[in-house]
Parts: structure tokens; sequence; C-alpha cells
């Protein structure tokens, strides 16, 4: 690609400028990649940048979130629902520390994530001199790169190639710390976006042996079953997905972090994976004949105990990352490469079957589960509210066409069972890391990323109170994040494996709430709270109609619980009903 | 599946950090590290990394592949005992006056193929390459005179065949690449 000269904007002076600070080059950078919104917090170390940004208001949106914490769950959050880099500023010392959260969820999550941190001058490296840590070191396990810029004429390539790494081939996060000194420095400005890097592939080599290997044997197969993930969704490859499962007549569950790369009514998604999944998914992995992983990668939440997962199935595992292969299942046939590009491969290659005995299994499942779970979550017959009948009204409301924003817990698993979805990327939740206080700030960054689309963000009384102050971030970008508070009063998750596991030795799982209303109040937002089953349906109603932010609390039984279950530890076969 | 030595090699860029990435790799699965040396390649500006450890091949596999997935690696690989050559270099410290005492040190300095490094006033550095089983022989002979200082380097080795690890890279090589 062709290097751009950048022209000084107009409020900068004089025109026939060449050489900027570090500071600037780093926003000029960013303007060049295509970033208009980015998501931070200022501090001594970055301030010569957010000075700069002053000047490019107009071009670059800063977004103040009230923690760092709150700052890069909403670049995830951006990220995850626009298909772009999320940017997220910070200052050194506490401000990079407080990054490394989200750092690890959007690692283990494949989210792309551009980190700037500012770090002490130069001259005072390794000097503990005030507010200084060693976030490369830091951050190096939890990054896909990580830099120390300590020279002006760094910037520039350092962004690029920043960028390039966290959105190619399997994404993640990057993190560029540029001391004080650096960013007052001078540099010869021009930018150059990075394709290449000489000791990095974006993506393994196809191999078509494999393909038609793959495609033998699904065309052999009596019970072909398909796992899908977030690579869907990454590689942008739902259409491509689609058409495969639909050739080869495949029954396709997903991971919670494949959720919505395939729509809910699609008659061959047979549902959800893993601990709290749906039935058939799981019961059958044990049955099935071949197995088809695309783009996900045996989490142990999806596959339970690996000594009882799938030992029948000749397994296929379409991967873009090398490493995934036979790290958690083996393959008996890898295809590595892109699954926007191997999809379609294989697909060409599949015969049209009729599989109708075998989905027929899914159907029969799906029939015991509803009469043993489903029916009574949806539709309870006593008085206390299910987080189930909640979700199930807003589908209702929505028509499945918003982004669902969860934060972790049992709400999470119950919005993933029971959210419906037209459109991918439309699910956004935590899975790999398990972030509790991920939700409210992804939603904010998702509200941000996809201006168009109702965001509802699915939250429980605990994951609420560690990132509540970013209610005050929602007010102040008046981003139309849609709050539903599933409130048990209680860290419903952990007591409910305390009543299974524990012998009811409620052990700090109850929560003494604070009063919520007043709370969102207090935040400048439109409340409303839900005790009775009579006041759902209205409530959600006005919840999603009225045009922005909205906190609706539901009062839900304190001691529900979320079925099926896969206990720890045991096999995927082993799922409980009750 | 049973423990074994493995030797990894591991070609990269030449960056800061990237040993700490590297190793990081080990400790997140709770690997213990028995050496690691770092040393320019037989490819200019190629840094390359010798690590040793006693693991199964399983967790080797693994882990050969997330280190070869970090951005600046170009290439790493494994090798069982019997696929490389391999030496560790040991320097064994003594009193000078010890020698003075007979001929019992430069026979046992002469049996192991080792060398006198250098001779001063008060000490003398034995120097002596091999396996871990030699070096540890010559130690073992030479305690009862009394060892003031030893070291031994990390493992370093070389794969048994006619190209190394380096021949597969020169493609990636031509790529072009910024150069931070």
């Amino acid at each position: 690609m062709a290097s751009i000269d950048l022209q000084p904007t107009e409020n900068k002076s004089p025109s026939h400028q060449t050489t900027i600070t570090g500071a600037e080059a780093v926003v000029q950078a960013l303007i060049q990649e295509g970033v208009d919104i980015a998501f931070g917090y200022p501090g001594g170390a970055i301030m010569p940048v957010y000075d700069a940004l002053y000047d490019y208001q107009d071009r670059l949106h800063h977004v103040l979130a009230r923690h760092e914490q709150g700052a890069i769950h909403a670049a995830q959050g951006f990220a995850r629902a626009s298909g772009k880099v999320g940017v997220c500023l910070a200052t050194s010392g506490p401000g990079a520390t407080n990054l490394i959260t989200g750092i690890a969820d959007a690692q283990i999550d494949s989210t792309p994530l551009v980190c700037i941190t500012g770090q002490v001058p130069s001259h005072l490296l390794g000097s503990d001199a005030f507010q200084e840590t060693d976030v490369i070191g830091i951050s190096m396990p939890v990054t896909k790169w990580n830099y120390q810029v300590t020279k002006a004429e760094e910037i520039p390539l350092a962004i690029a190639k920043a960028f390039y790494i966290a959105r190619s081939g399997r994404p993640g996060p990057v993190l560029i710390d540029i001391t004080k000194d650096a960013q007052f420095q001078q540099l010869d400005f021009h930018y150059e976006k990075c394709t290449s890097i000489r000791s990095y592939r974006e993506e393994p080599a196809i191999e078509i042996d494999q393909i038609e290997a793959a495609a033998n044997a699904i065309n052999d197969a009596k019970r072909p079953y398909v796992l899908f993930g977030q690579g869907i969704i990454l590689a942008e490859a739902e259409q491509e997905f689609k058409a495969f499962v639909e050739q080869g007549n495949l029954p396709a569950a997903w991971t919670i972090l494949g959720l919505s790369a395939m729509e809910t009514s699609h008659p061959l998604n047979v549902g959800m994976l893993g601990m709290h999944g749906n039935y058939g998914p799981n019961l059958l992995t044990n049955e099935c004949d071949v197995l088809i992983a695309v783009g996900m990668r045996f989490d142990d939440r999806v596959t339970g105990n690996l000594e009882k997962y799938a030992k029948q199935a000749k397994v296929i595992h379409l991967e873009i990352d090398p490493a995934e292969i036979n790290k958690n299942v083996f393959a008996h046939i890898p295809i590595m490469g892109n699954a926007k590009k191997t999809l379609p491969l294989l697909t060409q290659r599949l015969q049209k079957k009729d599989r109708s005995e075998w989905l027929a299994r899914f159907a029969e499942c799906d029939r015991l589960e509803h009469e043993k779970v489903i029916q009574e979550e949806l539709h309870p017959t006593k008085d206390i509210l299910t987080m189930g009948e909640v979700i199930h009204i807003l589908n209702e409301k929505t028509g499945g066409d918003a982004i669902i924003v969860t934060d972790v817990g049992q709400h999470q698993m119950v919005a993933c069972r029971y959210a419906e979805f037209v459109q991918s990327k439309s699910n956004i939740t935590s899975g790999g890391l398990g972030t509790m206080g991920f939700g409210l700030p992804a939603a904010l960054g998702a509200a941000l990323g996809a201006p168009d689309r109702t965001v509802v963000c699915v939250v429980g009384d605990g994951g609420l109170q560690m990132t509540i102050q970013e209610l005050a971030t929602v007010y102040q970008t008046q981003a139309k994040v849609k709050v539903l508070l599933l409130n048990n009063e209680f860290l419903g998750m952990v007591r409910q494996w305390q009543q299974l596991f524990f012998d009811k030795r409620y052990s700090s799982t109850e929560m003494i709430n604070p009063d919520f209303q007043l709370l969102a109040k207090g935040f400048r937002m439109p409340t409303n709270q839900v005790t009775h089953r009579d006041q759902l349906d209205h409530a959600l109603t006005e919840f999603i109609e009225t045009d922005g932010a909205y906190f609706l609390e539901v009062m839900v039984g304190k001691e529900n619980n979320v079925f099926p279950m896969i206990p720890s530890g045991s096999g995927v076969a082993e799922i409980r009903l009750d | 599946m049973e423990k074994q030595e493995f030797t990894i090699t591991v070609y990269t860029e030449n960056q800061v950090g990237l040993l700490h990435r590297i190793t990081t790799i080990f400790t997140k699965r709770k690997i213990n590290l028995e050496s690691l040396t770092t040393s320019e390649s037989e490819i200019e500006g190629i840094h390359r990394f010798t690590i040793a450890v006693t693991e199964t091949e399983e967790q080797v596999i693994k882990v050969v592949k997330q280190i070869e997935k970090q951005v600046e690696v170009l290439k790493a690989d494994y090798y069982k005992k019997k696929e490389v050559v391999q030496q560790e270099l040991a320097l064994y410290k003594i009193a000078t006056e010890t020698l003075t005492n007979g001929i019992e040190i430069e026979r046992i300095v002469r049996e192991h193929n080792a060398r006198f490094l250098t001779i001063e006033r008060e000490f003398v550095v034995i120097e002596k390459a091999g396996y871990k089983r030699e070096t540890k022989a010559l130690f073992d002979e030479l305690e009862p005179y009394g060892i003031k200082e030893f070291v031994r380097s990390g493992r370093i080795a070389v794969a048994r065949q006619q190209f190394g690890p380096g021949k597969d890279i020169e493609a990636l090589l031509q790529t072009n690449s910024p150069s931070i």
C-alpha cells in the first residue's frame, strides 16, 4: 500500500508543517485506521495524547468511561457489535493495570482491540517512578502482541502493526505502551498500513486433501453433527455456514460465542451446547458418528469431561488457529484455514442426504426438555417470576432483532438459552473468561458501535454492581442502552452450585442490595421495577419502545436454578434435566 | 504418556520481551525449563532459543504450537533426545594449591577430555564440554579436592539432519515487514 502523507488539520498552524508530536501521531494514526470512536480515561502519562485529541474531536470521538475496566469492556462491546477494532486509551500504572481484565477477556474470546497506554518518561523506566508499572510484562501473557514505544518515530509503525495484528487471522488484543517523552517528541509523520509481517501468518494454507477427506466422511455419515462457534462471526462466514449446513442437511448447535451466527428459527439450528445448554445438543454429541466443529475451540464448559466426550465420533475440526487443533479434542480430519474460504470448498463436495431420522432425535430431545424444563421456565405456574419468562416476553417485544449483551451468571445462561436472534453479531457476552462486570460497559460500547440497533443489557444484581458506575457514561454519551436487571438478590450461579454441590451452605452469596431504582434515578435514567407478573408485559413494552436508555429491574425468584446442567467433571451425556 | 527429554528450538526476530512471552507459555502449564539458551542463528538477524524440558510429547506438541503462533516467532520445533546432537559446557574452579599436591588433578582432567582454561596464582579454571552425565562425572571426581565455584551452561543442540529448521523460514524472510 502506498504511503499516505497526512495533511495537517485546519486548526493547526502552519499549513506546511511536516513534523508533528508523537501524541498527535497517535491520533492521526488512529484516524488513518478508520477509528472514529475510542474509549478511555486520562491521566498523567497519557496527557499529551489527550491534548492532541482535543484538536480532533470532530473526527475522533472519545468516550470518557468512569473506570478503565469500563472503558475496555466498552471497546470490546463496540468491537463485537461493529466488527471493527475496539480502541482503548489509559494512563500508566493503575490505568494500565485496570485494563488487564478486559485484555484477558478479549484474548480468550478473540476480540480485536488496540489498547494504548501512557508510560513514564523513558529516562525513568525501571526506577519505580510515580505511576510506573511494567504493563508490557504484565500484559504479555494476555495479549496477541504488545510493544513499548520509547521514540516518537516508532509510533506510526507500531500502531500500523497493532491494527494489522489485532484484526487479522484469529483476532485478539494488542497493547502499545508509549513513554511520555515519546509523546512529546517531534517526528516526520507519514502513515502506511501494515499488510504483512514476515514472522506472522494470518491463516494457515488450506489442504484440499483434508477438505476431500472431510466431505467423504460427512457424505458417508449416518449421524453427522455440527458445532459452531464465534469463528463463523469473526470470519463473516454466516452465509457460507448456512449454505454448508443446508447442503449437508446437518443439525448444528452453537457455543455461546457462536450464538446469533445462525438465526434461532432455522430448522437446522438445534440449540445450545455446554454446561447449561440444551439437552439434545449435549446428549447427542455422544451419539453422532461424525462431529464437525467449525470455528470453536472445545472449551471445557462445552465438552464437560473429555474422557467421556464424543469418543465414538470421527472429528472434523475447521479452525484458523493451528494451536487449537488437537488441543482439547483430537481431530481425525483437521481443516486449517479461514472458515469463509474452507466452508464453500467443503459445501461444494457435499451430497444432499435425507437425515430425517437423525434430526428427529434432536426433536425428540427438544420435546423432553420442553416438558421437563422449558415449559415451566417460560410459562411458570408458580407466582415467583422466572428469568426465562422475562426473556421470552422480551423476544416478543424485540422480534429477536436486538443486540443482547449479557453479564455473567444465571441470567447469562438463561438469556443465551432463550433469547431469539434474526441476525449475526447480536449476542455479546463474556464467554471464555466469564468476567462479571462485563455486561453494562460492553452494552454501552455495542450501542455506540451499532447505533441503529436496539441494545439490551441483561444483567444480574451481582455483575451490575461491579461496573455500575458506567451508568454515568451511558448518561454522558446518551447511548441508548436498555438495562434489564434480573434481580434475585443473590449471586445466583454460585448459590446454585452451593445448593447442589455444597449442601446448601450459602457462603457469601446473599446480597443485601441498594435501592437500584434510586440509584438509576441518580444516574438520570428512566426507571421501572416489576415485582409481579401482571406488570411484566407492559413494563417490557415501555422498556423497548422508550427512545433512549432505560433501566428496568425485574424481581425474580431468589432461589431459581438454571437447568439443564452438566455437573462439573461429568460427561455431556450425563446432563441433568432437574 | 511418559515424560522424556525434549529439545525445543525457536527461531525468532530479535525483539525485547520475546523471552518473557515464550517462557510464559511454559509457566501457564507449570512446565519447568531445565535450561534455555539464546543466541544468533545461522540466519543473519534471526535469533534462536534452545530450550530443554522433560515432558510428555503431547504437552510439548501443544506448547510448540503456542510458541509458533506468537507474532515474532518464525518457527518452533521439537526434537527427541536421539534427534539432536547436543552439548553443555561446564566450568570448575579449584584452588591452585591442589595441583601442587601431585599429579591427580592433571590425570583427572586428561581422562575426562577436559582442559585448563586458565591457571592463576590462587585458582585454576577447568573447562569441560559434553553431556550432563559427563560434566557431572568430572564434578564428582573433582569434588573431594574442593570445588570453589561451578557452573554449567544450558543445553545447546543442533538437529541430526542435513538442514536445520532455519531452512524452512528462508521464504518467509523475503516477505515485506515493518522494521520495529
